[in-house]
C-alpha cells in the first residue's frame, strides 16, 4: 500500500462529494436533530434527569457519536458497493497505478473522514443549542476519525462478503440498529441486564459515546481508556477489509 | 523489442481453467489481436496483462517486468479501454479525464492541457461539461478511449473496443487506433469482428476454450487456410465465431 495512491482514491471521493454534498449533507443533518427534538424534548419532558443532567443534555453528545457512526457505515456499505459493483469505479481505478490495497485504504480513509465531518457538524449544532458545557468537546474530533475507521472497516468487511446490495438490510437491522439503541446514547447501559451491558461494552459505539459525553462535560482525561480501546480495535480489524476485498475484487 | 512475453500462462477461476498454458510474444509497435467467441479467455488474458487479475501459473512479463512484482510500474505505462463502460457517472466528461489523470500522479496543469487535447482527438470538446449519463453509447466509447490515453501510454489494451457501436462510431474508433499505431503505440485488442481484425491487426491469436489455436498475420491465415478470417476460424476450431 502506498499512502499517496490511497490519497488519490480519497481525493476522487472528495471531488464527487463536493459536487453532491448539498443534497446529502442536509439530509444527514435532519435525522439527528429529529432525534434530539423527539426524544430530548418530547421524552425528556417525562424523564427529567439522568445522572443529574437534563435528558436532552444527556443524549445530545451521544447523537454526535451515532451520526459519525452512520456516516461511515453508509459510505462503506452502500457507497462502496455501488462504486465496486454498479458503477465499476474500482475496475477503472485498478487499471491505473493504484493497486487494490491502495484502493481499500483510500476508501477506508474516506469513510473515516466523512464520519469525522458529520460528527463535527452535529457537534456544532448541539453546541449552538447550548447542549455542550465545555470546549473540550473539540478534542473528540480526532477520536471521531479513529472510531470512523472502525465503522468503515466493519462496514467494508460486510460489503466484501454480501451476495447483493439488499443484504445490507441484515447489517443495519441486526447490527447497527441494536448498537445504536443499546450503547448508552439514550440511557446508561448499567440499567440493562448484566449480559446486555456486557455486550454493549464490546461495541465501538459504546466507547465513542463515553468519550463524547465526558468531553461535552469537560471530563475527557478520565476516558483515555475508551480512546485506547478504539485505537486498539481499529488496528485489530484493519487487515480484514483488505483481505476480504482483495478476494472479492480479484474474482 | 518484446513488449509482452507469456510462457505457459494459465489462469484458473476456482476449478474452471479460463486460460490454459498459452505462449505468445507481442512486439513493440505491433497491433496484436485476440480473436475468439465469448468465454474463449480473451478478456482474462487482457486482465492479466494489465495486472488486474493475478496469474495462476506460468510467466507473464510486460515491458520486461513481471506482472506480479511490478504492477504499478506496468500500469503507469499502459492505457486500458475496458469492455464495460466504467466512466464515473458522478463526474462530467472533462472531470472524468482530470480525476483519472490524478491516479497517474499527473499534475493538474499538465492533465488539463492533455484532457482538452484528447477531447479534440475524440471530438468531444463541446461535450466537456456534460454529465456522462447524457452521452450516447458511441460518445462514451470515445471518452473511454480518450481516458485510456491520459497517461500517454506505450501500450494500449482495448477489450472489444467497438462492440455495440454503430458503423459511424466504429470507424471513428478505428481511425484513432490507426493513428496511435502510426505513432508507435503497441496495441493489444480483443474482438469478435473479423473486419476489425483484418483491418487493424498485424497478427492475431485465435483462441478457443482457453487455448491459442494459432498465431499468425490475418493475411497468412487467409492464404494458408483460404477464405476470410471467419472461414479460417471455422476450419481451425470447427465452430462459428458468433458475433
Amino acid at each position: 500500500m502506498q499512502l499517496k495512491r490511497a490519497f488519490r482514491v480519497w481525493q476522487r471521493n472528495f471531488t464527487v462529494y463536493t459536487k453532491l454534498y448539498k443534497s446529502s449533507l442536509a439530509l444527514n443533518f435532519v435525522e439527528p436533530v429529529l432525534y434530539l427534538a423527539a426524544l430530548g424534548l418530547g421524552l425528556g419532558a417525562f424523564v427529567k434527569e439522568i445522572n443529574g443532567m437534563p435528558y436532552i443534555n444527556f443524549i445530545a453528545p451521544g447523537i454526535i457519536a451515532s451520526s459519525a457512526m452512520f456516516a461511515a457505515a453508509y459510505e462503506c456499505t452502500y457507497g462502496t458497493y455501488v462504486r465496486m459493483f454498479y458503477q465499476k469505479t474500482f475496475d477503472a481505478i485498478l487499471a491505473t497505478p493504484v493497486n487494490v490495497d491502495d484502493l481499500i485504504a483510500g476508501e477506508l480513509m474516506w469513510g473515516a473522514s466523512k464520519s469525522m465531518l458529520y460528527g463535527t457538524i452535529i457537534m456544532a449544532v448541539i453546541s449552538a443549542f447550548g447542549l455542550v458545557s465545555s470546549p473540550m468537546v473539540l478534542l473528540v474530533i480526532p477520536v471521531l476519525f479513529i472510531s470512523g475507521l472502525i465503522f468503515a472497516e466493519i462496514s467494508m468487511i460486510f460489503a466484501a462478503i454480501v451476495p447483493g446490495i439488499d443484504s445490507f438490510n441484515y447489517f443495519y437491522t441486526l447490527f447497527m440498529t441494536p448498537m445504536f439503541l443499546f450503547s448508552g446514547i439514550f440511557f446508561p447501559v448499567d440499567t440493562l441486564p448484566p449480559l446486555v451491558s456486557k455486550i454493549a461494552f464490546f461495541t465501538p459505539l459504546y466507547h465513542l459515546v463515553n468519550v463524547c459525553r465526558s468531553a461535552a462535560l469537560g471530563l475527557l482525561p478520565g476516558n483515555l481508556w475508551d480512546v485506547a480501546w478504539l485505537v486498539f480495535v481499529a488496528l485489530i480489524l484493519a487487515p480484514y477489509p483488505f483481505r476480504l476485498m482483495r478476494k472479492r475484487i480479484m474474482q | 523489442m518484446i513488449t509482452v512475453f507469456a510462457k505457459s500462462l494459465t489462469k484458473d477461476y476456482n476449478s474452471l481453467r479460463a486460460v490454459d498454458t498459452i505462449d505468445f510474444e507481442i512486439s513493440s509497435g505491433e497491433c496484436f489481436g485476440f480473436l475468439g467467441p465469448n468465454g474463449a479467455g480473451k478478456t482474462t488474458v487482457m486482465r492479466m496483462i494489465y495486472c488486474f487479475l493475478p496469474v495462476t501459473s506460468g510467466e507473464l512479463k510486460v515491458l520486461g517486468l513481471d506482472v506480479a512484482e511490478h504492477a504499478s510500474e506496468i500500469k503507469a505505462k499502459t492505457g486500458v479501454m475496458p469492455q464495460d463502460n466504467n466512466l464515473d457517472p458522478d463526474l462530467s466528461v472533462l472531470e472524468n479525464l482530470i480525476v483519472y489523470a490524478r491516479y497517474f500522479d499527473i499534475p493538474k496543469k499538465v492533465s488539463s492541457l492533455r484532457a482538452w487535447e484528447l477531447l479534440d482527438f475524440v471530438e468531444l470538446r463541446e461535450k466537456a461539461d456534460v454529465n456522462i449519463r447524457n452521452l450516447s453509447g458511441g460518445m462514451r466509447q470515445r471518452l473511454l478511449l480518450a481516458r485510456s490515453l491520459i497517461n500517454s501510454p506505450d501500450i494500449m489494451i482495448l477489450d472489444e473496443p467497438t462492440t455495440g457501436l454503430d458503423p459511424h462510431s466504429r470507424h471513428a474508433v478505428w481511425d484513432r487506433m490507426e493513428f496511435l499505431k502510426s505513432r508507435g503505440t503497441t496495441l493489444i485488442l480483443t474482438t469478435h469482428y473479423m473486419e476489425e481484425a483484418e483491418k487493424l491487426c498485424d497478427r492475431v491469436a485465435i483462441m478457443d476454450s482457453g487455448k491459442i489455436v494459432v498465431i499468425d498475420s490475418p493475411k497468412n491465415l487467409m492464404s494458408v487456410h483460404g477464405g476470410n478470417l471467419e472461414e479460417v476460424y471455422l476450419k481451425l476450431t470447427g465452430r462459428h465465431l458468433a458475433a
